[in-house]
């Protein structure tokens, strides 16, 4: 069980995820309505939002330290900034200013970020690879420092999580794989796509542990994230874990959800991870009504600063586009 | 070049010295990739490099191109100077992805605030009846795709050299060697694939032409075996009193536009020799290059003498009918000189 103080942490961690992704979702939008038009107004390209997954991160992000590496998806934003990544230089990459994290050259599928050892992929599975090869690097360099690899449900059928978890066990490295079971890779239900029901029991083909945590609850997947990370910094090789999680929104913004039923997307906001655990922290006086208040206002402050920043930033010169090919 | 001695290596040999001299002086330099190990890489390249630096540096990898290639991406990342071996080109295929979205574009997804330095090695090329999976050359696919170098040595001394700033290169570079260059036993031999070797590290430019022969009437640009042959070509030709010059390449990325320039601007004429397939590729490139540069010095068209556009055939007749060889050169360069 985390101590006060990371349950605190985690809280807030949680609280400003999910404001900067409801804030990116309305900046998303400008001059994109009434007609939906993808490439105009202030945010360009599709936008995947993870609203639902925070949890999963937070949960992982707490036992570790920025020298780590970590690898996420195309629905990247709640893991770079549950490790660490800086706020304002996420928002100015989203918005694809020179303030960027990658100046503008990546957008929000590829945020590379040296300070955190973050970097992600816009293909499914393949950010798994590269989490074996950091791990790899660390084991090599005698470093005790651990890679994290983020993936979908949908990833899990790919060759890369086969031949990841394969290598990764063979080379007893420290990864840990975290699955995101979210039940839908884009409109497809995992039922359809997936033979077995959890992908944690394939853990046993790479002979590694494999944990299920089956709520989204942030403090199961601390406990399990926590023996995982220390499996791994110890020497003791790669684990995977998957987190049945929720995606509270579409696949990408813009999205109907028309394969989703009313009755299921009403359920999904009913059982928010990031109340519930807000109300048990209050029940269990972790956390006063107060200091919840507080939190979410203060996320506030910081998410609008980094907003803010991002606005104000300036485009990179165009010219720069041609910059940055070779080192 | 502080020629010494005159010992002798074979391109293979060659490329392992280079490897061997970059792993003693750069720990972080390793090696992994398919029966590397052991066998010292099907055509040779890592030979000898277990037995002096054991499976921690010189790792056997399953048949997994995808996780090998891309955890040389992630190591490469986080510090380690990783050498891939990819056995042929025509498995890239099964991890394209690795190398194309990944090890090739997050530098530039970074805005140059990651460094990727990656030596990818395969061998490329036909000739021995291998069929189409096997024997492709291929260096036009990731010459265009932007972020990797590309580089195709044709000797011995290139291939260590090159070998070496590939290694030292902070960029993924993609390091093709022609089966027909490397020396091996089990191949028709290629006199010049073995040739003196200093034995101190040297590195050579990536994205430097060398002219492997001067001449007056025409320039053949090209890479790799065709180097060879068309060198083969100008004895025959410099018997019938066409002097020809030969540019070898050395690597596709960077291109060495003003060598090309300059040796057209010399030459007037221009044949491109291209082991890889004819469309959309290097002979256009290269072509292309002196249209834009050169066009005024140019006394006749330029003539391309590439692989047809079609998959490598396994019977040897319709195989080497496919392939440029010296004669199908040299006729070429008949054409070209109006004779």
């Amino acid at each position: 069980m985390p101590d006060n103080k990371t349950l605190r942490d985690m809280h807030y961690q949680l609280v400003r995820i999910r404001l900067f992704e409801e804030t990116i979702q309305k900046v998303y939008f400008e001059g994109k309505t009434p007609a939906f038009d993808i490439a105009a107004g202030t945010v360009p390209g599709e936008m995947h939002l993870a609203a639902g997954q925070e949890p999963v991160a937070v949960g992982v992000a707490a036992h570790l330290r920025p020298s780590d590496a970590v690898t996420a998806t195309h629905r990247p934003h709640h893991i770079a900034l549950a490790h660490g990544m800086d706020i304002r230089k996420l928002a100015a990459e989203i918005f694809g200013k020179e303030t960027g994290l990658g100046h503008g050259k990546g957008g929000h599928m590829h945020l590379f970020d040296p300070a955190t050892n973050f970097g992600c992929s816009g293909i499914i599975a393949e950010g798994m690879p590269t989490a074996v090869g950091h791990a790899l690097a660390f084991k090599k360099q005698g470093r005790d420092d651990i890679a994290v690899s983020f993936f979908g449900e949908g990833a899990a059928n790919q060759g890369a999580f086969h031949e990841s978890l394969n290598l990764a066990a063979l080379w007893r490295l420290g990864v840990v794989f975290v699955c995101e079971d979210n039940a839908w890779a884009i409109s497809v239900p995992k039922d359809k796509a997936t033979a077995i029901a959890n992908n944690s029991d394939r853990a046993a083909a790479y002979g590694i542990p494999g944990v299920l945590v089956p709520d989204n609850d942030p403090v199961a997947i601390y406990e399990a994230a926590g023996e995982a990370v220390s499996r791994a910094r110890r020497g003791g090789g790669p684990s995977l874990i998957e987190v049945k999680t929720d995606r509270l929104f579409g696949h990408f913004e813009g999205d109907a959800q028309a394969y989703r039923t009313p009755q299921e997307l009403a359920l999904l906001q009913e059982r928010d991870a990031i109340r519930a655990f807000e109300r048990r922290l209050i029940e269990s006086a972790d956390l006063t009504a107060k200091d919840a208040q507080d939190a979410w206002e203060r996320a506030r402050t910081e998410v609008d600063d980094a907003i803010d920043f991002a606005r104000s930033s300036p485009y990179p010169e165009p010219s720069a586009a041609l910059q940055h090919v070779f080192a | 070049m502080a020629i010494e001695t005159k010992r002798l290596l074979t391109t293979s040999r060659a490329i392992s010295e280079g490897i061997a001299q970059e792993m003693e002086r750069d720990p972080s330099v390793f090696v992994m990739g398919e029966d590397i190990g052991t066998y010292g890489g099907i055509f040779g390249a890592t030979e000898g490099l277990l037995a002096k630096f054991g499976p921690e540096r010189v790792m056997d990898t399953p048949i997994s191109e995808t996780a090998f290639i891309g955890a040389a991406v992630g190591a490469a990342i986080s510090g380690m100077r990783p050498i891939a071996e990819l056995m042929f080109v025509d498995f890239f295929g099964v991890c394209m992805d690795q190398i194309y979205n990944h090890m090739a574009k997050i530098h530039y997804e970074s805005g140059g605030n990651v460094k990727v330095p990656i030596v990818v090695t395969t061998a490329i090329g036909g000739g021995y009846g291998d069929g189409a999976q096997h024997s492709q050359t291929l260096y036009g696919t990731f010459a265009h795709l932007p972020g990797m170098k590309v580089v195709v040595p044709s000797t011995p001394y290139d291939a260590k050299g090159l070998m070496i700033s590939a290694i030292r290169d902070d960029n993924p570079v993609v390091y093709m060697f022609h089966k027909g260059i490397m020396g091996l036993g089990w191949m028709t031999p290629n006199p010049r694939a073995t040739a003196h070797v200093p034995e101190e590290p040297y590195a050579i430019p990536i994205g430097k032409a060398d002219v492997k022969r001067e001449g007056r009437d025409l320039t053949i640009v090209t890479v790799s075996l065709m180097v060879h042959r068309a060198l083969d070509a100008a004895v025959d030709l410099a018997t019938e009193g066409i002097d020809a010059e030969v540019l070898d390449l050395r690597s596709i990325v960077p291109l060495d536009r003003e060598a090309i320039l300059a040796s057209v601007a010399k030459t007037h004429r221009l044949l491109v020799v291209d082991e890889d397939y004819r469309s959309f590729g290097m002979s256009g490139e290269v072509i292309t290059t002196v249209i834009e540069g050169a066009f005024d010095h140019l006394d006749a068209p330029p003539v391309r003498l590439a692989y047809p556009d079609v998959p490598i055939p396994y019977s040897r007749p319709l195989e080497q009918f496919c392939l440029p060889s010296s004669d199908k050169i040299a006729a070429a360069a008949r054409q070209l000189m109006g004779r």
